[in-house]
């Protein structure tokens, strides 16, 4: 049995006097694909944020050996914890090869950089023939490639993942979620939100179905493609 | 003609001057979308210490050029420390409060500053001792001293210098990203604070530097200096688009040619009934201008986001 990268205990988001995330707990384990699916408004986003540190947050998150929940967000990925966040979030202003260097911000060591740089071009080669474009001016899909290829720049231990298949036509997000299955055949581990349920489940080993801010379902992926509850909700059966 | 080139002269040398301060108000508003009202002070404040430093150091005998320089230097550091405590005290206890607060805040910190300058250096206008040589030359009739020379030289060096640091630089390319948008480059490590204290600092010693070299150029600093100065540069800011660096550069160095053709023709415009002391009409007529027919300034075309 892996043991546990990420443990979330009652963890609770508040927005004002509204409860976005009510005391859910959940566990990522190492070398796990994880999917956390829910319908728009369920709290997905807001569970991610509040593990990246982005929004304050009660209850405890564990990371590793540590307890996270307390420390800044910019002190996150020097411990291997990266999310690429919900519609991308590329410095439009920055060019492909900034961003890129951007997300080796916290690294000093030049020459794996380098090497970094060269394997996230192989993977995504697609950015490398824009490479010295502006952000900006990429597709949504070439923008969530660099969003993605940013956060691997990083060397993640855990890579959170925030709607990836968000406004994107289906046969970009095909290829999106091949680059993804391979990050993760390379050892990463991925905890992925996502409202296209059936995508999600069809990469994941096993799934948390949430709604209206807490975790309804907890199964393996094959079970919660089984479960009629999901089918008729978020598969539309 | 004559009149022409040497109002370009004066006007260049101005100009690179408010470019130097209008940088310190596009860096901040690019990073914080904050106008630091205070910085006008700042300048001020790097003049009248690098006066006082040159008076201590006026009987040591050490050459002009070289107390010139250290003067800078104090200076620049004094302001790096201002610019990094008005931040730290001012300014980011109110960071997400409403835009007014802060707003609000920075003028109280340039009137705290102005007074507090009164209180050391008195009211009076203090002469600045000449201690770079102003020997001059004539090019096609117009007449350029080395100071204003060295004034020019040194503003493009430190532009160059900074976009070369913005632009080529691990820190330059953080401060971009912050810019654009903290949370996520706090996701890649960058501590927000961080880059936005260098951004005070960086802008603060710029200003400081402007501050020595208007001082040197008039030959004058007082504790009231920082005002109608920080007031143009903000305006060459705007003019320029403010938040944009080149735009600051663009702005300032228009504004200084602007305001010294003016002042040079105005008498001739309206057959002297206006002479070149309205020459800061100006400044604030381009303002008014900029904000009417093109709000976001020359350079403040922002790029397009795609979803």
């Amino acid at each position: 049995m892996a043991q546990a990268l990420l443990e979330a205990l009652n963890l609770e988001v508040r927005y004002g006097g509204i409860r976005a995330v009510k005391g859910i707990s959940f566990v990522v384990e190492t070398g796990e694909m994880v999917c956390l699916i829910g319908a728009n408004g369920a709290g997905k986003t807001s569970t991610l944020k509040a593990l990246a540190r982005m929004i304050p947050s009660s209850g405890e998150i564990h990371y590793g050996s540590e307890r996270i929940d307390a420390v800044p967000s910019h002190a996150l990925i020097s411990k291997g914890l990266a999310l690429v966040p919900e519609g991308r979030g590329v410095f439009a202003r920055l060019s492909v090869a900034e961003n890129l260097a951007m997300g080796a911000y916290h690294r000093s060591d030049g020459a794996e950089i380098a090497a970094d740089t060269e394997r996230v071009y192989g993977l995504l080669p697609r950015l490398k023939e824009r490479m010295t474009q502006v952000a900006g001016t990429l597709s949504g899909g070439e923008q969530q490639m660099l969003a993605i290829g940013r956060a691997l720049m990083g060397r993640p231990k855990l890579l959170l993942l925030d709607e990836p298949s968000m406004g994107l036509a289906p046969i970009v997000v095909q290829k999106v979620f091949e680059v993804i299955r391979s990050i993760a055949a390379e050892g990463v581990t991925i905890l992925l939100v996502e409202q296209n349920a059936r995508l999600a489940l069809d990469v994941c080993s096993r799934g948390y179905v949430m709604e209206s801010g807490c975790i309804t379902l907890a199964d393996t992926a094959a079970n919660l493609l089984a479960d009629s509850r999901v089918r008729a909700a978020y598969l539309g059966e | 003609m004559d009149i022409f080139l040497q109002q370009l002269v004066n006007g260049l040398t101005l100009g690179s001057i408010y470019a130097l301060v209008a940088l310190g108000y596009t860096m901040v508003y690019g990073i914080l979308g904050l106008i630091n009202f205070a910085h006008g002070e700042v300048v001020m404040i790097g003049a009248l210490v690098a006066l006082a430093v040159m008076k201590l150091l006026a009987a040591s005998g050490l050459p002009l050029p070289l107390i010139f320089l250290i003067a800078l230097i104090v200076a620049a550091m004094a302001c790096m420390v201002l610019g990094f405590s008005i931040e730290r005290i001012a300014y980011r206890p109110l960071r997400n409060a409403p835009r007014l607060a802060p707003l609000i805040t920075a003028i109280g910190v340039s009137i705290v500053l102005q007074q507090l300058a009164m209180m050391i250096w008195g009211r009076s206008y203090h002469a600045v001792p000449s201690l770079l040589p102003a020997e001059s030359y004539e090019v096609l009739g117009a007449q350029i001293t080395q100071l204003q020379l060295i004034i020019l030289l040194v503003a493009a060096l430190t532009m160059t210098g900074l976009i070369l640091l913005v632009n080529r630089t691990r820190l330059g390319r953080a401060m971009r990203a912050t810019a654009e948008n903290p949370a996520i480059a706090g996701l890649m490590g960058v501590d927000a604070n961080r880059i936005i204290a260098m951004t005070f600092m960086i802008g603060s010693a710029l200003g400081a530097l402007a501050g020595v070299l208007v001082s040197a150029n008039y030959g004058i600093a007082h504790y009231n200096m920082g005002f109608m100065l920080g007031l143009k540069a903000f305006t060459a800011a705007v003019l320029g688009g403010i938040g944009n660096l080149g735009g600051a550069m663009l702005g300032g160095v228009l504004l200084g040619v602007i305001e010294a053709l003016g002042a040079g023709y105005i008498g001739d415009l309206t057959g002297g009934v206006l002479g070149s002391h309205y020459q800061d009409v100006f400044a604030f007529f381009v303002l008014i201008v900029v904000l009417v027919f093109r709000p976001s300034g020359l350079m403040g075309e922002k790029v397009s986001e795609r979803a």
